[in-house]
């Protein structure tokens, strides 16, 4: 699973680096964002939606999302 | 530079033209105090029980039931405060929609709270409301309609569960007194005047006959036994009119507004590339809009608009002081970061809206290109 590492920047920096990595990742695989930021709780599920990816969890600090296309 | 344009009327609107004319008034005729019974102090009673009348008609009260606070965020804390204070052999549990104001949230913050979830839309779900409601429930908050997204609540249901349970019910009504009907069935109701175009300083408390309350400071025999100290008095008499002025005028500016606001939900969609509007289309206050753009931070955005004449607010993180973003969004699962608050008032133009929705696009444009995320 990819992980980036957004821990300590601000909202929108941990969606933006989101956006730019998942393109990099095949179709149906995890990709982990860092993040310590209180927003991107909420941030990264609403940009999942918005995109039509998949939201998969939070585990600790780590976001989960799957690369649906 | 050319004329400022003020769309953020919910944090607090400009002097209504009626309320100026009655500030003034006011600053000569009613500087005494209203406890005296000399010449001048009885005039004062007059302009103060007059103040009190008005603004009982337009809230559905009896003129002993209404106080004027200091403002109102403190109406807000004498109500919540006050209610606890009087049940303690009931309980101090508090039952309140995720979404209520802050002022009503910090107040609640010494009690066992069961917060109630909102959907998408920001609207609360009342069956888990009714549900949440106890034996030891001491009090019951629900907002009359959302100030950061504009979305309206079932008020009327929620005070019917209420009401089954013997909860007393507080409304808060800031953002939607004297524009919108004052929903039914509370048994406290909170505004503030500065909301409905009366000047700033100016809480309402209102407490219905029969709604067990005591106060939670020190109390005089002033505004009933629930404000202490002398009302700032010109300022009262101002919002009184204030409020009689724009509840007259509601219905008008209602239907003059809302397709405004409709036009910016529409096009801010068309001409913004991935952002979000959000708050209920329909189920909504008629003066106040909210959106969400992708990859840009709300400071920003908010500077990048000031600079270029547009005064909105915004509810991400990045603007307050905390890190934290806004809890309404938060509670509705909506994008926090790049957010906008649109909210229009009775001086608000269409010209002025058209404007902004000119300038709204290459704003955004421009702040993504700085940022590097123009096409991700």
């Amino acid at each position: 699973m990819r992980v980036i590492d957004c821990l300590g920047r601000p909202c929108p920096v941990p969606v933006i680096e989101l956006a730019k990595a998942l393109p990099e990742v095949a179709v149906g695989d995890l990709l982990e964002v860092l993040s310590d930021d209180p927003a991107a709780a909420v941030d990264i599920p609403a940009w999942c939606r918005m995109r039509s990816q998949e939201w998969v969890g939070q585990v600790g600090r780590g976001h989960r999302v799957r690369r649906l296309s | 530079m050319a004329a400022r344009v003020f769309l953020d009327a919910a944090a607090g609107a400009p002097l209504h033209p009626a309320a100026r004319e009655a500030l003034l008034a006011a600053l000569d005729d009613g500087w005494a105090d209203p406890a005296r019974l000399y010449s001048s102090g009885r005039r004062a009673r007059l302009l103060l029980d007059g103040a009190r009348e008005a603004v009982a008609q337009v809230v559905g009260a009896r003129p002993d039931e209404v106080s004027f606070a200091p403002n109102g965020t403190a109406a807000a804390h004498l109500a919540v405060l006050g209610t606890l204070a009087s049940r303690r052999r009931t309980g101090q549990h508090v039952v309140h929609s995720a979404v209520e104001h802050s002022c009503v949230l910090q107040a609640v913050e010494g009690a066992e709270t069961t917060s109630v979830g909102v959907n998408q839309l920001g609207r609360v779900d009342l069956t888990a409301f009714a549900t949440a409601l106890r034996p030891d429930t001491a009090l019951a908050c629900l907002l009359s309609a959302s100030h950061e997204v504009g979305t309206t609540q079932p008020v009327a249901e929620a005070a019917q569960a209420c009401e089954r349970y013997a909860v007393p019910l507080l409304v808060d009504a800031a953002q939607s007194l004297g524009r919108a009907p004052v929903p039914r069935g509370w048994s406290l109701l909170t505004g503030s005047a500065h909301k409905w175009g009366g000047p700033p300083g100016v809480g309402l408390l209102v407490v219905r006959t029969g709604t067990r309350w005591r106060s939670p400071l020190p109390a005089d025999e002033r505004e009933g036994g629930r404000v202490a100290g002398a009302v700032a008095l010109p300022n009262v008499l101002a919002a009184a009119v204030a409020l009689q002025a724009a509840h007259a005028e509601s219905a008008a500016e209602d239907a003059r507004l809302r397709p405004l606001v409709e036009l910016i939900r529409r096009r801010v969609v068309e001409t913004v590339p991935d952002v979000e509007v959000v708050g209920d289309p329909a189920g909504r206050l008629a003066h106040l809009v909210t959106f969400s753009c992708l990859y840009v931070d709300g400071e920003s955005l908010l500077t990048a608009l000031d600079r270029r004449g547009f005064e909105v607010s915004s509810g991400s993180s990045c603007t307050s002081s905390t890190l934290m973003p806004s809890h309404v969004l938060v509670a509705m699962g909506v994008l926090t970061h790049g957010n906008v608050r649109v909210s229009l008032h009775r001086g608000t133009t269409e010209a002025e809206v058209l404007a902004f929705l000119a300038a709204l696009p290459e704003v955004v444009a421009e702040l993504r290109r700085e940022a590097g995320v123009t096409g991700l």
